[in-house]
């Protein structure tokens, strides 16, 4: 299989310093593609969670989780298959909004995508929304129209559907 | 108890009877511990020779070596020995100095990141950043350096960590929850690798450096004799095997025995324990063992199917497994291959590497011969890197495991005289030789210091031709004879540079004076360098780059001129077509 795809790793690991630089690290290093990351605390003391999504073939992969395996701090890895697997990124958007007109698109646009005003300013409005990285996209398409000044984006975390956890 | 106490208890704790180290600055307090301890510190020359001499230590004994260097340059000269250790996963704690607490990311004096330059080349790192870390970071450091596939760990001491008070736990234990090395193979994979060995006619097994971690050298004769399977290593198996048992091959690969080459590319059946089919054992992976099913047995999940496609992995201890499979297969009827063993044996005769040359300047065939015949199954050789190595790996007939010591993954030119420094020390009754080039020699000379001080007697024969020779085999071959820095114009006398450091030394030119001056250096129990003057021009035939293993270029020098004809051949009809 050579087919090139995305895949989400989810990875327990302890809330240590340095785990994040030895993960980060390995992918450089074994020359895999990293295309996000993202580390929080988990539902366990002690231990973070990390999202990781990496494009590469099965056999990159499988390279993937064992060599991440084989670091100390890592307590589990999966690989989530993306149908099982409920994926969420949130994103923040600064917008130029200087006319009424301007301004009263934007919330429609807003609500439309289920997102939020968070902040406002006499030239500028700043939206919240979270969903698939696909439908953050969207929006983001949308909204160039009217001048996009920041974008800040989280990077997608995932967790599988039903009762079974990693 | 403060800090700098709590490492040499724990160190004493762990067995530690010596550890090689060069002091600094912010080893202070570590230092005035050791000033009244018991612990046996030897002082090298330059820190790199520490991490090379722990790593002999570890591979010539089993046991976890043990190196200390500075912070800052101190840390750095030890990477190079952390790294080499990490390719060829030898067992060692390196602790390093690092600067107080409250000045790291200072860039203080002396300061260097150590756990982030170390990271991609140890198995695992610790910083110390309170005291009463100390114990349970030591402890689990020397757990996970020798368990699982062995390996370098780094354990970085703040100053202010060393000076710091705390109780010794009576108690420690471990808490790795991520780590939890497998050692009994899955027993459907050790069935399947049974049926696939049953069933094959023309099995080879490739024996790695993990033979020799997991001791299981028997358990991998007993198979090799069970089912008729010759024997090839690769450089980090080489002693796992007899090199002079009927069914050994010799080395694979690159630099390989011809033998081993052929019969690779033969077989149907390759049984592989504990290597990692390294580029220079495999040769061009696509033309690797292309009629074989290929067994692949080794204690890191990470190396199944990473360089090479196998058809039936098992992650384990290779001791446990192979005794798992010699279970199986003894309670079978076995297999049946004599034609296939009469066969190898036949072919392996007729490209025996011819050893005895006349000639002057000496050839290093004629030298290593010499060398074998000096020396005893229990003489302890290391080699450092190139030329040296390879002819070494070639020419020279193992029989032990643990006693051919080489920098192998990471190629480390320098790593042969601390190596056998460290070697000595652990095994202080055993024989031990560095054979050296002159290049990589003249990287470490410094440390001839250390082994007059402590009376290490090594025996260091530096194989002289005033070439980076391997380099220069190279340019020979591949870059239109264009000998570009290669040639090594001013060199030091030898002979001259042994005695300056108070070392006794000889020089061999002539067929017949090196295991003559061998013997003597070794009966007189003292250091002696020996600077064998050899032919500049000789090159070890061997497989480009990207190649297939049975490409081999260079004129391959056999024993017999007339090989008997080889009486084999299996038809297709008894390989089953397959």
């Amino acid at each position: 299989m050579d087919e090139q795809r995305s895949h989400i790793i989810s990875a327990l690991v302890l809330h240590r310093p340095g785990v994040l630089q030895r993960v980060a690290g390995l992918f450089t290093r074994r020359g895999f593609n990293i295309d996000s990351i993202t580390v929080g605390p988990s539902e366990q003391d002690e231990m973070a969670r990390m999202t990781i999504i990496s494009q590469g073939d099965d056999k990159i992969l499988e390279q993937i989780i064992k060599q991440l395996n084989k670091i100390i701090e890592v307590i589990k890895v999966r690989d989530l298959d993306a149908e099982g697997t409920v994926i969420r990124e949130l994103c923040l958007i600064k917008t130029h909004a200087t006319s009424e007109r301007s301004r009263s698109e934007i919330i429609q646009y807003a609500n439309i995508f289920r997102g939020r005003i968070v902040d406002a300013g006499p030239e500028n409005l700043t939206l919240e929304i979270t969903g698939t990285p696909e439908k953050i996209d969207a929006l983001i398409d949308l909204l160039r129209g009217f001048g996009i000044k920041e974008i800040s984006r989280t990077g997608p975390t995932a967790i599988s559907r039903g009762s079974k956890t990693i | 108890m403060k800090g700098s106490q709590a490492i040499i208890k724990s160190l004493t704790d762990e067995g530690v009877d010596v550890v090689f180290g060069y002091p600094g600055g912010v080893l202070l307090p570590l230092y005035d511990v050791i000033y009244d301890s018991d612990l046996k510190h030897i002082l090298v020359r330059h820190e790199q020779c520490a991490a090379h001499a722990a790593d002999g230590y570890a591979r010539a004994s089993g046991k976890v070596g043990v190196c200390i260097g500075t912070s800052g340059p101190g840390a750095t000269n030890l990477v190079t020995g952390i790294a080499t250790a990490y390719m060829d996963s030898a067992p060692i704690v390196a602790l390093a100095g690092q600067v107080g607490t409250s000045l790291i990311g200072n860039d203080a004096f002396q300061e260097v990141d150590t756990i982030g330059i170390t990271m991609p080349i140890s198995k695992h790192s610790y910083q110390a950043m309170e005291s009463s870390e100390i114990p349970q970071m030591i402890r689990s450091s020397f757990y996970i350096a020798r368990t699982g596939r062995p390996g370098p760990v780094v354990v970085d001491l703040p100053k202010d960590v060393q000076e710091g008070e705390l109780d010794y736990p009576e108690n420690i234990t471990i808490d790795l929850p991520g780590y939890k090395p497998t050692k009994k193979g899955h027993p459907l994979q050790v069935k399947k690798a049974a049926e696939l060995i049953l069933k094959s006619i023309k099995p080879v097994i490739l024996a790695g450096g993990g033979v020799i971690h997991s001791d299981s050298s028997e358990e991998l004769q007993h198979l090799s004799e069970m089912i008729g399977a010759p024997v090839t290593t690769s450089l980090m198996g080489k002693g796992c095997f007899p090199e002079d048992h009927s069914l050994s091959l010799g080395m694979l690969g690159m630099h390989g025995r011809k033998a081993s080459n052929m019969m690779v590319d033969e077989c149907d059946c390759l049984i592989a324990v504990g290597c990692r089919f390294s580029d220079r054992t495999t040769g061009d992976v696509n033309k690797f063992a292309p009629n074989a099913k290929i067994i692949h047995i080794d204690v890191d999940p990470a190396e199944i199917g990473k360089n090479v496609a196998v058809n039936v992995p098992i992650v384990g201890d290779a001791k446990i497994i192979l005794s798992h499979l010699l279970r199986i297969i003894s309670q079978t009827k076995g297999i049946n291959n004599h034609d296939w063993t009469d066969y190898v044996r036949t072919f392996r005769a007729s490209c025996m590497p011819r050893l005895s040359f006349d000639d002057t300047p000496l050839k290093p065939q004629q030298v290593i011969k010499e060398i074998s015949e000096a020396v005893t199954d229990d003489t302890i050789v290391t080699t450092d890197v190139g030329q040296n190595q390879m002819w070494m790996a070639h020419y020279f007939t193992s029989r032990n495991p643990r006693k051919f010591l080489s920098s192998g993954g990471l190629g480390t030119m320098g790593f042969g005289f601390p190596a056998a420094m460290g070697a000595k020390v652990a095994m202080p009754d055993n024989d031990v030789v560095a054979v050296c080039g002159d290049g990589g020699f003249l990287m470490v000379c410094q440390d001839l210091a250390t082994v007059k001080e402590y009376d290490i007697p090594v025996v260091v024969c530096v194989l002289d031709n005033r070439y980076l020779g391997m380099v220069a085999q190279w340019q020979k071959l591949f870059y239109d004879e264009r000998i570009s820095q290669t040639k090594l114009n001013a060199m030091p006398d030898f002979v001259k540079l042994a005695e300056a450091f108070g070392v006794n030394a000889y020089r061999v030119e002539r067929p017949g004076e090196m295991k003559e001056t061998l013997q003597e250096a070794l009966n007189s129990g003292e250091p002696t360098l020996i600077d064998v003057m050899i032919d500049p021009d000789e090159i070890l035939p061997m497989v480009p780059p990207g190649c297939g293993l049975t490409e081999i270029v260079g004129e391959y020098k056999v024993e017999r001129e007339n090989p008997d004809e080889i009486p084999y051949r299996p038809s297709a009809q008894e390989t089953g077509g397959d």
